[in-house]
């Protein structure tokens, strides 16, 4: 059965995707898509500017150092990254650049508290592992010979380039929402029930709360 | 003496009458009972909810009325700033579509979203209530827990009439003693910010009290939670009582009659129980605040009118010494001299701050019969159309034309540097605002954060001025 909410976020089940290791802390918001690229694109045009300050030089050609600028990690889909990515300013554009990319899950030892909720809103999964257990993937996406690997939300598990299962723990409702692809607005309105539970009871306690008709004149 | 388990403060008793649901990770559902929305992402977000096919679930509890990005021109249209023809066509076509109210430009109900709020009487005691804005803190002058969401918590409270939460911590700050002659609400909450920092509130709902909130108007109440955010609180509330009731009474969105006095029984029931325990609380001697006005570009940067700008080569703390060096070359000051007769370009009375009737009556006293310094442009821009009018009724349009200010309409103005309303490049303001950041008032202006009579007293002597010397 279709749910009531429309289905704005992908569902996260499985993944098996090329990876790519970008282990700088402090990531900030900034980076992640400027701002003078808020202006005048759409939310799927932004992936051209993601991380544009590392991915371009200041001429606009693209930086070769970079490690999506190499052809091993150019179709990455999984991002492995050190503490506090995402921090800084609030802007859920960072996420909508990374998700136009083709990001669809970041592996890290922190990230931005507002980035993260932006991030489950929007269908992208964030997988907090301590750095030493984040070390050794990122160290095999950049030896193994095929930077591929997989991510399994069902089983909460990572299979890492060198063929290792890594597990890994998240918020039970946030997981639920990423299988079910519901964002908090289709989580929240499954409780509708409850929703109007509440609103009876409260209607009958506070009834004035729900009566907003105007008087006719206007006061002064 | 151990408090009694049932004592709770008035955050508390509002905040556990709207849980509707516990979520995993100490989220709590909330019900909100006011959603106020503005020009500048309405539009966008009523388009985002109707693009899943979703329906508001309940339009009537939602409000929505442009003030940021429209013009305060007197001969202003809806397209006379750039952004503000397709933000305002967008939400009232939004608007119109789900069944929100919308009040539009020229009625009396437009003005500036936390103007007009309690004008109308929408919002009232032990509500919650949400909008897109920080300054919607401001509601808990009327006993509301009322807080600023990001764009995606207001598609949440369109679609389901709830928001995910987690509790904050409660801090009291006690405000006590007597208000000194020229001495207002801005400044006791300026001077606050100045005693306890702006991070102080980060992570609590704060409630005021003390005999000086007792004391204090409804605008006043209001002037003060509208600055519980630059002290880093979501929430700042006072406690509802005869005052409230009676400013709430006959308010076209205010309950009426037999309703009126059940809601009364109720909102008389919120306010914090004696034993109540705070996490954090903190005390003010209001008796010895003087009228405050900002020398820094943050609003704990804050002296009285008549003390000296500090010294950052006193200051121990590294990081502080190199910041107040910054706002001190941003502002253009001095270490070490009186703030008071420094030369002002710019006066700007109005914002949700001090845009309220009770604010141009008081700025008007000052300025009645005098005239504004010619090296000064001054404006007057009252917080809501019903405001205006009202001012206009009382002759406040024609003293302050005549004393050489211009009369505009309501908007957020020069308080939001979306509306095409700034000051020029190295310009000093004295503002009734609440922002002295960097660039708030337009890219290199100089902000001085002040009440208006001290706005008003700095628009008549070209230069910061002490308003009690003026009376």
């Amino acid at each position: 059965m279709r749910a009531r909410s429309g289905d704005t976020m992908e569902k996260f089940t499985q993944l098996g995707a090329i990876g790519a290791p970008l282990m700088k802390p402090n990531i900030d918001t900034d980076a992640i898509i400027p701002v003078k690229r808020l202006i005048g694109y759409q939310r799927h045009e932004l992936g051209a500017f993601a991380l544009e300050p590392y991915r371009f030089r200041a001429d606009g050609s693209e930086n070769p150092d970079f490690v999506l600028n190499r052809s091993r990690h150019r179709a990455a889909k999984i991002l492995v990254t050190a503490e506090n990515f995402g921090c800084g300013s609030s802007r859920e554009s960072a996420v909508w650049a990374l998700m136009a990319y083709g990001f669809r899950c970041i592996i890290g030892p922190g990230f931005g508290d507002i980035f993260t909720n932006n991030a489950f809103q929007n269908g992208l999964l964030l997988i907090r592992l301590p750095r030493d257990v984040v070390d050794p993937i990122a160290d095999e996406l950049a030896s193994a010979p095929s930077p591929a690997m997989g991510v399994d939300l069902e089983a909460c598990t990572i299979t890492t380039p060198a063929g290792r299962k890594v597990a890994f723990e998240i918020d039970a409702e946030r997981r639920q929402a990423l299988l079910e692809g519901r964002d908090e607005i289709a989580m929240t309105l499954l409780r509708d029930a409850d929703i109007t539970a509440f609103q009876q009871r409260d209607r009958a306690a506070r009834p004035w709360i729900y009566e907003t008709t105007p008087r006719l004149s206007p006061a002064a | 003496m151990v408090a009694p388990a049932q004592s709770r403060t008035l955050f508390d008793k509002v905040w556990a009458s709207h849980v509707v649901a516990e979520l995993s990770g100490g989220v709590s559902l909330l019900a909100i009972d006011r959603h106020l929305m503005h020009d500048l992402e309405a539009g966008a977000i009523i388009q985002r909810i109707a693009d899943r096919g979703l329906k508001p679930h309940n339009p009537e509890l939602t409000f929505g009325v442009p003030d940021h990005a429209v013009a305060t021109d007197p001969r202003r249209r809806a397209n006379s700033t750039p952004n503000s023809e397709r933000l305002l066509r967008e939400m009232k076509e939004g608007s119109d579509a789900f069944g929100i109210t919308y009040f539009d430009l020229d009625t009396e109900g437009q003005g500036i979203v936390h103007v007009i709020g309690p004008e109308l009487g929408l919002s009232q005691p032990g509500m919650t209530i949400v909008c897109a804005d920080s300054h919607t803190c401001t509601h808990g002058g009327m006993g509301a827990l009322s807080f600023g969401i990001g764009a995606t918590e207001v598609a949440h409270v369109l679609a389901t009439q709830t928001l995910r939460q987690t509790k904050p911590k409660t801090m009291r700050i006690n405000l006590d003693g007597k208000v000194a002659p020229g001495v207002t609400a801005k400044d006791i909450i300026l001077a606050t910010i100045g005693q306890i920092g702006t991070g102080a509130g980060r992570g609590h709902a704060i409630e005021y009290a003390g005999s000086a909130v007792a004391a204090m108007t409804i605008d006043e109440r209001l002037t003060v939670c509208n600055l519980s955010i630059e002290l880093g609180a979501k929430i700042g509330m006072i406690a509802p009582d005869d005052t409230t009731f009676e400013y709430l009474a006959g308010r076209r969105y205010a309950p009426q009659g037999d309703m009126f006095d059940r809601a009364v029984a109720y909102w008389r029931g919120l306010p914090t129980d004696e034993g109540a325990r705070f996490d954090v609380e903190h005390t003010i001697d209001v008796n010895r605040i003087a009228p405050q006005v900002t020398w820094g570009t943050s609003p704990q940067d804050v002296i009285a009118v008549d003390g000296r700008i500090p010294d950052p080569a006193r200051e121990i703390d590294p990081q502080r010494r190199s910041a107040m060096e910054a706002a001190l070359a941003y502002m253009g000051l001095a270490p070490g001299a009186a703030i008071e007769g420094t030369p002002v370009d710019w006066v700007f009375i109005g914002s949700c701050t001090n845009g309220r009737l009770s604010d141009i009556r008081a700025a008007a006293r000052v300025v009645a019969g005098r005239k504004v310094a010619p090296n000064v442009r001054a404006w007057v821009v009252p917080g809501s159309e019903a405001t205006q009018r009202a001012a206009e009724r009382e002759g406040l349009d024609k003293v302050f034309l005549d004393a050489g200010f211009e009369w505009r309409k309501s908007g957020c103005s020069m308080c939001a540097g979306v509306n095409g309303d700034i000051i020029a490049p190295g310009q000093r303001s004295v503002s009734t605002t609440n922002r002295n950041f960097v660039g708030r008032q337009g890219p290199n202006a100089r902000t001085h954060l002040a009440s208006p009579v001290m706005a008003a007293a700095a628009a008549l002597a070209g230069r910061i001025a002490d308003a009690r010397k003026i009376g």
